[in-house]
């Protein structure tokens, strides 16, 4: 337990201190044997639940050696997915990277009526079912919806196709990076920006010079979890991509596919690819959280 | 605070930023929700009604929300456990577990249904013994009550975390000191104030299960009125062009997923609220 002793306390010398800790420490701390079934019982379960699943997609993967491996990863069908899913996440992550900055600059930095509504609004595709966000593009640009003849007319195709795969990610991650980056600028307040507007710089530079230096870690943290769900996106894209093989499957899309067709290895080769992504992302996520709490620090300082 | 109101004012960009924000919202967002609810306008009341009595939707329904309360209940116990353990105690490994609750977060839903699948199938490395004891879990409630607890388990973790580790010591050491036993201390002072958090957790692991589709169906076997979820009836009906049916089923979803909303929101003022008094 590391805790800082009160104020009132620092004047006693270590041993003391040390004593004193570790009597405080008793009395917020339960027996021994109470501890171990504790920590027993939470490994326990995260073993079960987390470890274990995705222990399982390597093993899968790999189950019928290397070779398999690497055949089912060199298939066609499994590059064109890889492909697809790079282009969809790379258009999304940049719309959305604009789309934040604009949107963080706009709520941090003024004040105006309305504000935490706005923000919910911005945050409502979280709580939306994935289904449903494929479902609303659907009934806007399908057959039978709103838009559907219009484009039907005008040889239009956005169903059932790249573009209409993109607006479904585009919308399950959509409040990534505003989300990131709103509570960091805020906290940040406006006076450096003041100062830089006052000394004759332009809003740009200022925005570019003295802005986008202190939030650049808040800007990567936002654009990391934004590309691992736009990569990851299943069930919205399920939805609006009509499942044309070679043509409009994902990575995720690609592995339902596999495994509906038993071809498990294949199926858990690319999955194995989507769950080094999401490692990768809990690292890299890791480490930007780090510099964001001692910028945090110094800028408190 | 004038001096507050005026320095904001001087800044630049204010229209033009706000409005690309509320353009860009619109558009990708409020457009597209706006034309869900139009459509289901256009259903009368008695067609609206008898699609959500149908037989097949009322379980599915029932599926979804009551195997995903049930899951976030769970998610409540054993987040309440994790959080303990890795905020209280120190034991080896600690931070890679603190950095394990994430995953499911993490993992894409395909990838997670088709784990969950393999892990628990009839002859997979926990479903057969299970399987030994009797218990199905693949392809039956079972198998989707596990997969609402996997994506579940870190909305509970990360919201009550950050609440019990700034949980103020001397109150405990004043109890403590006071004469009160270790369990009266966290029954009576540590629960209540994490109280809003465990509820907030409570209903972001109940509000993801319920519109949770990726990793559930996969093991669920998809079975209609047994073992099929909302959300896959709402595919279903898409691929069958039955658009009304859908749209409905897709209202209720929504509008469920707002009241959720809505719950946590006052949950947050409520925890705000508590904070001074303590």
């Amino acid at each position: 337990m590391t805790m800082e002793l009160p104020h009132s306390l620092s004047l006693i010398r270590p041993s003391e201190k040390a004593r004193l800790s570790a009597h405080r420490d008793d009395l917020r701390s339960e027996p021994k044997a109470v501890r171990i079934v504790i920590v027993g019982v939470a490994v326990t379960f995260l073993c079960i639940f987390v470890v274990m699943p995705l222990v399982v997609v390597f093993a899968q993967a790999f189950s019928r050696g290397i070779g398999a491996y690497v055949a089912a990863l060199g298939n066609p069908e499994a590059l064109s997915a890889i492909r697809l899913t790079l282009l969809i996440a790379a258009i999304s992550v940049s719309l959305n990277l604009v789309f934040g900055l604009v949107a963080a600059w706009a709520i941090a930095k003024f004040e105006f009526p309305g504000k935490t509504f706005l923000v919910s609004l911005i945050d409502l595709p979280f709580s939306v079912s994935p289904v449903i966000s494929g479902l609303v593009f659907v009934l806007l640009f399908g057959a039978q919806g709103f838009f559907g003849p219009w484009l039907a007319s005008h040889d239009i195709r956005l169903l059932f196709a790249v573009p209409g795969m993109t607006l479904a990610t585009l919308f399950v991650t959509f409040p990534f990076v505003a989300r990131a980056l709103i509570p960091l600028m805020q906290e940040q307040g406006t006076q450096e920006e003041e100062a830089a507007i006052s000394l004759g710089a332009s809003g740009l530079q200022t925005f570019f010079r003295v802005t986008l230096p202190n939030i650049k870690w808040g800007v990567l943290y936002g654009v990391l979890l934004c590309n691992a769900r736009a990569m990851g996106e299943f069930g919205a894209v399920s939805v609006v991509s009509g499942h044309i093989r070679g043509e409009t499957n994902t990575m995720p899309l690609l592995v339902e596919i596999l495994y509906n067709e038993y071809q498990f290895v294949a199926s858990f080769a690319i999955a194995s690819l989507l769950a080094m992504l999401a490692l990768i992302t809990l690292v890299t996520k890791t480490i930007l959280e780090r510099h964001l709490d001692e910028g945090r620090q110094s800028h408190d300082n | 605070m004038s001096a507050i109101a005026t320095r904001r004012s001087t800044l630049p960009g204010f229209g033009l930023t706000m409005g690309l924000t509320l353009t860009w919202l619109s558009v990708i967002v409020l457009i597209p929700l706006a034309g869900l609810f139009i459509r289901s306008f256009e259903l009368s009341p008695d067609q609206f009604w008898s699609i959500l009595t149908s037989r097949r939707t009322l379980n599915a329904l029932k599926t979804s929300f009551g195997l995903a309360f049930a899951a976030a209940c769970v998610n409540l116990v054993m987040g309440t456990i994790i959080v303990w353990a890795l905020v209280r105690y120190r034991f080896p490994g600690r931070r890679l577990f603190d950095a394990i609750v994430d995953i499911p977060f993490a993992l894409p839903t395909a990838v997670a249904g088709v784990a969950l699948s393999a892990l628990f199938a009839e002859k997979g490395f926990l479903g057969a013994p299970l399987a030994e004891l009797g218990i199905k879990v693949a392809f039956t409630p079972i198998g989707i009550f596990i997969a609402m607890i996997f994506i579940g388990i870190p909305f509970v973790v990360r919201t009550v975390q950050p609440v019990l580790i700034d949980l103020d010591p001397e109150i405990e050491e004043a109890a403590a000191s006071l004469g009160a036993n270790r369990w009266h201390i966290i029954s009576r002072v540590i629960l209540p104030s994490l109280t809003p958090a465990l509820l907030t957790g409570l209903a972001l692991a109940f509000a993801r299960a319920v519109g949770e589709y990726g990793s559930v169906i996969f093991i669920a076997g998809n079975l209609p009125n047994v073992s099929e979820i909302a959300p896959l009836l709402i595919v279903i009906r898409l691929s069958e062009f039955r658009y009304a049916d859908a749209t409905a089923i897709a209202v209720v979803m929504l509008i469920a997923a707002f009241l959720i909303i809505f719950a946590v929101n006052r949950l947050q003022r409520w925890a705000q609220t508590r904070v001074p008094a303590l």
